[in-house]
């Protein structure tokens, strides 16, 4: 089997669960709230219609027998409900969020001023296009700046997430390749990449062959072009990669690619690092996503949907997908269909219409009122951030690439290991345990997957110099009590003061429970 | 008396006759954590060494088992597929993953005896 090198205890163990009771389960004003089934009844209903006309029927018999079964709740039930869950939610807007590899960072309020106007927020997508040759066009000029960005000819941006650009770049390629008549079926991968890279290319039906890293946490162009051959279609190659290291030999490494017949797919999840510094085009790459939700300040996950746009090389750029836009005279014209897409050979298409058009307005915005300068300067920072971080924490916890005094720089995210925990009863999940308790969200952990015990952290520029200050305050207090404290239970038993003590993962993924069923149906069954 | 070998990949092998039993070994699942998953090949499918044969998964990682050896697979444990569990209890007893009728027993002599195998695992 490959081998995950890494320990992560995903049952509670030892954890005790002693903890102060009340009546109600309630702490405080931090309600344990129930499901919304077990709060509302179906007999009841939060608002007065008036009885339906009796109609007849025209669904053939095929009309619903017996109650919905929806639980009915007032309207301040309903209310109280979901603003309580929502207060359980930690984001971005509550405090700082660390996660490495994910590029947390705010989420301006003018952004969502912008996407909110009526000329864009009130747009149907089926409209006819003559309508909104405005939001056409902002689609171009979003387009046009990714682009320069990037140094890359074209652009894709309907897909909607960086793993579905991955998918749109690599469709591409395949598509590509098939031109050709070549027949590869081999990705290259290298140990550290993010999961969703091997998950792409064994999705499209590739087989991966992962790439060992040197001792100093980068891909060398040696390892590549040993791994390369007429079988290979394509590497897929995270810069800055997921250590927060910097493919110094990537150009090497583009030039090898090419000159075996295969195509370069760049990873684009941190570009964070390096917007205004280098342009990825330059550096011989044939496609790459961009996180709009990671580098264009759009919000992630729940708090809106992501946006994975993807660059093109020439090689590529006939095979990108419908819908694109072409100017035709004065007008902009969303080409829709194969039949009108002249000879581009699109794949195919990802998206049923046009992509995330509240992200592009969000990303647009971003980029427009921070100028070029300005992102430049947002890298600058985001790099500067993590490399305070890493100097104040260095003589504490051990860096697996930070060289012999650990002073060699990082990108936009500082990667520590476990050796500094060893032989403390200490793990990397209860140091991270221990961060809730303090208030703040952990790092990633025991991601990248090539270091032991790894935490992963990425401030991001948004946060001040005030906020990193307490930060690494509070990391230095517990890697001091780790190392020196008497008592371990701040970590073993942590987390203490989340609604929640330590979950049992084990549990949940041998016997999850995916649904609600009414008590009487639940007894039934069981 | 059965022949033990090991895999740097991490899978053991007990070979009686033409026979290989294949599973994972005790450091590789106190590698992985509690095992929640796990596939096991169709009987009569023909492999060949170094192929991705079984699927192990814990709670933070999912692995491809390999065969070591190639052959025919003509047993799984539809045990271990039913109680994952089984193989952090007994990983290298009860939660055997497979059987392979071997047509090259020249491969065996590329694996590890255990001695050989302990070693590598101290260091992996
Ligand atoms: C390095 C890397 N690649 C790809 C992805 C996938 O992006 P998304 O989550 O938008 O699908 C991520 C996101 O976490 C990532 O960190």
């Amino acid at each position: 089997m490959a081998m995950n090198t890494q320990g992560r205890p995903t049952a509670p163990g030892t954890v005790s669960s002693s903890e102060i009771t009340t009546f109600t389960g309630n702490r405080g004003l931090d309600h344990e709230e129930p499901l919304i089934f077990e709060i509302g009844d179906t007999g009841r209903t939060g608002v007065d219609l008036p009885s339906a006309p009796k109609a007849k029927s025209r669904l053939g018999g095929l009309e619903r027998k017996a109650e919905i079964g929806l639980p009915g709740l007032t309207e301040p039930e309903t209310m109280r409900h979901y603003v309580r869950l929502s207060r359980k939610n930690y984001a971005i807007d509550s405090g700082l969020y660390p996660l490495g590899s994910c590029t947390m960072k705010h989420n301006p309020r003018l952004n969502e001023k912008m996407a909110r106007l009526p000329g864009i927020g009130d747009i149907h997508p089926l409209q006819p296009q003559s309508t909104v040759q405005g939001a056409i066009q902002l689609m171009e000029t979003l387009a046009h700046y990714l682009m320069e960005l990037t140094g890359m000819p074209a652009v894709s941006l309907s897909p909607k997430a960086g793993a579905h650009g991955e998918l749109c770049g690599m469709l591409a390629i395949k598509a590509a390749h098939e031109a050709k008549g070549s027949k590869r079926d081999v990705v290259l991968v290298p140990d550290s990449a993010h999961g969703t890279n091997p998950a792409t290319a064994a999705f499209m039906g590739y087989r991966v062959k992962p790439i060992p890293a040197m001792a100093d946490g980068t891909v060398s162009a040696e390892a590549v072009r040993a791994a390369l051959g007429p079988d290979v279609a394509a590497i897929m190659l995270t810069n800055p990669n997921t250590c927060g290291l910097f493919e110094r030999e990537i150009v090497e490494i583009a030039k090898a690619v090419h000159e075996a017949g295969a195509y370069f797919y760049c990873d684009g999840a941190n570009f964070n690092a390096i917007v205004g510094k280098v342009r990825p085009g330059d550096l011989g790459i044939d496609a790459m996503h961009i996180n709009l939700h990671k580098t264009f300040s759009t919000p992630h996950g729940g708090g809106g949907p992501g946006a994975g746009p993807v660059v093109l090389s020439a090689a590529l750029a006939p095979y990108a997908p419908l819908p694109f836009i072409r100017k035709d005279g004065d007008k902009l014209l969303l080409v829709e269909d194969e039949g009108a897409a002249g000879d581009a050979k699109p794949f195919g298409r990802l998206t049923a219409f046009h992509g995330q058009m509240g992200m592009y307005v969000r990303a647009l915005t971003y980029m427009l009122s921070h100028g070029a300068d300005g992102m430049r300067q947002a890298s600058e920072d985001a790099v500067l951030s993590a490399n305070y971080i890493r100097a104040s924490l260095k003589d504490l916890m051990s860096q697996p690439f930070g060289g012999p005094t650990g002073d060699r720089p990082c990108m936009h995210e500082v990667l520590f290991d476990d050796s500094w925990l060893k032989d403390t009863g200490v793990t990397t999940l209860d140091f991270a345990k221990a961060m809730i308790d303090e208030g703040y969200h952990p790092m990633t952990m025991y991601f990248p997957l090539v270091v032991h015990g790894a935490m992963l952290i990425e401030p991001t520029e948004s946060e001040s110099k005030q906020s990193l200050d307490q930060f690494i305050g509070t990391l230095r207090f517990l890697a001091n009590e780790a190392k020196h404290g008497n008592d371990k239970s701040r970590f073993t038993e942590a987390p203490m003061l989340a609604p929640r003590r330590r979950l049992d993962e084990t549990k949940a993924a041998r016997e999850p429970r995916l649904r609600w069923r009414p008590p009487a149906a639940k007894a039934a069954a069981e | 008396m059965a022949i033990e070998k090991f895999s740097k990949d991490h899978e053991w092998i007990r070979v009686e006759g033409d026979i290989a039993t294949i599973g994972i070994t005790v450091h590789a699942q106190d590698q992985l954590g509690d095992v929640v998953f796990v596939e096991v090949p169709e009987v009569g499918r023909k492999v060949s060494a170094e192929e991705a044969v079984a699927v192990v998964e814990s709670v933070k990682a999912a692995s491809d088992v390999y065969s070591p050896l190639t052959g025919e697979v003509i047993e799984a444990n539809a045990d271990v597929a039913s109680t994952p569990g089984l193989v952090n209890e007994d990983a290298e007893g009860k939660a055997w993953f497979f059987k392979v009728r071997l047509s090259n027993p020249a491969e065996l002599d590329a694996l590890m005896d255990r001695a050989a195998y302990d070693e590598f695992a101290k260091n992996g």
